[in-house]
């Protein structure tokens, strides 16, 4: 029995798909900054506001520092925040990220993931979100724009709930996702409205002694954002910690109501599973690649190879114990990373992904494939290119080169 | 830090402060603390006006000042501001 509602499809790009889905959500504030392949995003949303389809207020910033900041401020009066950036425009926010997270202000941004300078380079990559990993973001990386669409409705509920209050990355890849058009189905004005909700506010003790909601307000003054030294700062950095916890449940649980309203499901929010019930080899990756990845796993089941694949929706908090679950019984898995952490054991997930591993019983052999920076496309041949070296290794039970590159000349 | 602190389950969200600053006694962060010489002194009150902490009260009552030494910081501002050099700063 299908209990969803009625839905439209409109044709829209990744960044087209963001800016519709942030009208719906009726967002006090934009501040933001252009950057290639984040600029449809704030271009589209921009419209919107002149042409008062929407009642946000719309601040153009001077810098991608001040831009976050703006949302900081925003968002600490216990308005509804959105902002988009992009590769140097998040390294730019870098500092404000931290003063965002540990301000617990719930704002949502965008991001276009693309690679850093130098070269300069305005591609795909994730090297972006990933030098960000530890800011205290929750990171949530979509396959396609319709799931785009879908993740930042689903942003607000989560960031903005009680047992959260943390900001939401929602990952689209640069051009694969943010410039490429599909078709989309997207909620009615009011079904999105009704799904995302006005922000609830957390009560907080002042320095008055009265218990009022978490917001600038000049009736209930409070300082927020004061220095805490070695007596106190760590409390509040283990506080971030449990709310990542607690984002686990929430970030199924709003997963789970929006599947019901939208009959579109991935996973259980955290990770998805394709073919990997019975799956001997399989490929661990976080965003678009994942379409490629099914496309192989389909023309491997059809030849009977046992293949499949565990897509990573959220980065952070890291799903840890879903995936140790999900591949303890696979015979070889192949983490793929579009970003690199040079000097370490391999990419982030990779690191993440083994980590998560350690302690299962009989873990399979895990090696990584870095993948796709700055752009470079990744194909379905190379893909299945790696499902054949896990075959190997589950013929051999030997892995000869732990970390890959895929497409890499020489 | 001591056992009176609170915890991490206890304290407010985002370090959203609790006490009111009245109640964070910086006075115990000086070395040196700051003492006058009556006879030196003009009650100019050039020392109230200086002091960064606000920790030197002019009490009309008393016709005198009044050092607060629950926050004086021991920065010694008022005894080099003083022109008849009527403070001096010595180990607290």
């Amino acid at each position: 029995m299908k209990n969803n509602v009625e839905q439209k499809v409109l044709g829209l790009n990744g960044d087209e798909a963001v800016a519709y889905a942030v009208k719906q959500a009726d967002v006090d504030v934009v501040a933001a900054y252009p950057i290639t392949p984040q600029t449809i995003i704030v271009e589209k949303f921009s419209e919107y506001v002149a042409n008062g389809e929407v009642n946000t207020e719309f601040v153009c910033t001077e810098s991608e520092h001040s831009a976050m900041t703006a949302c900081l401020a925003a968002a600490a009066t216990g308005a509804r925040t959105f902002t988009a950036s992009a590769s140097a425009g998040l390294a730019l926010m870098h500092e404000m990220l931290f003063v965002t997270s540990g301000c617990r202000a719930p704002v949502v941004m965008a991001l276009a993931n693309r690679a850093l300078s130098a070269p300069l380079n305005i591609h795909g990559d994730h090297s972006d979100a990933m030098a960000e990993r530890d800011s205290g973001w929750i990171q949530i990386y979509a396959e396609n724009a319709q799931e785009v669409y879908d993740s930042i409705l689903q942003a607000f509920r989560v960031g903005e709930h009680l047992d959260v209050q943390l900001p939401v990355i929602v990952g689209l890849d640069g051009f694969t996702l943010s410039h490429t058009l599909e078709r989309i189905q997207v909620l009615s004005d009011d079904d999105a409205k009704k799904f995302v909700g006005t922000r609830e506010l957390p009560m907080v003790l002042t320095h008055e002694g009265k218990s009022v909601p978490y917001k600038l307000d000049p009736e209930n003054p409070m300082t927020m954002g004061p220095i805490a030294l070695p007596n106190y700062y760590f409390e509040f950095k283990r506080q971030q910690e449990d709310a990542m916890k607690n984002a686990v449940k929430v970030i199924q649980q709003v997963h789970d109501e929006y599947a019901v309203l939208s009959d579109r499901r991935y996973g259980d929010g955290l990770l998805e599973e394709y073919q990997l019930k019975d799956a001997e080899i399989a490929i661990v990756c976080v965003g678009s690649t994942a379409g490629t990845v099914k496309t192989v796993v389909d023309e491997l089941r059809a030849k009977g190879v046992k293949a499949g694949l565990l897509r990573i929706r959220t980065f952070r908090p890291f799903p840890s114990a879903g995936i140790a679950e999900a591949l303890e019984k696979v015979k070889a898995v192949a983490v793929m990373d579009r970003s690199m952490s040079f000097g370490g054991n391999g990419g982030a997930v990779f690191h993440e992904t083994r980590h998560a591993l350690y302690d299962a019983d009989g873990h399979p052999f895990l090696v990584n494939y870095i993948y796709g920076l700055g752009g470079r496309d990744t194909s379905p041949s190379q893909i299945r290119k790696i499902y054949e070296d896990l075959q190997k290794i589950v013929q051999t039970k030997q892995v000869d080169e732990l970390i890959k590159y895929v497409g890499l000349r020489g | 830090m001591s056992r009176k602190d609170k915890s991490w389950k206890e304290v407010s969200p985002a370090g959203v402060c609790w006490k009111s600053s009245m109640t964070y006694l910086t006075g115990d962060w000086k070395t040196y603390a700051p003492v006058r010489d009556l006879e030196k002194c003009t009650k100019c009150l050039l020392c109230t006006l200086f002091c960064p902490d606000g920790a030197i009260h002019w009490k009309p009552e008393k016709g005198d000042i009044e050092f607060d030494m629950s926050f004086c910081k021991g920065c010694g501002i008022c005894a080099n501001e003083c022109p008849t050099k009527a403070i001096v700063m010595k180990i607290a």
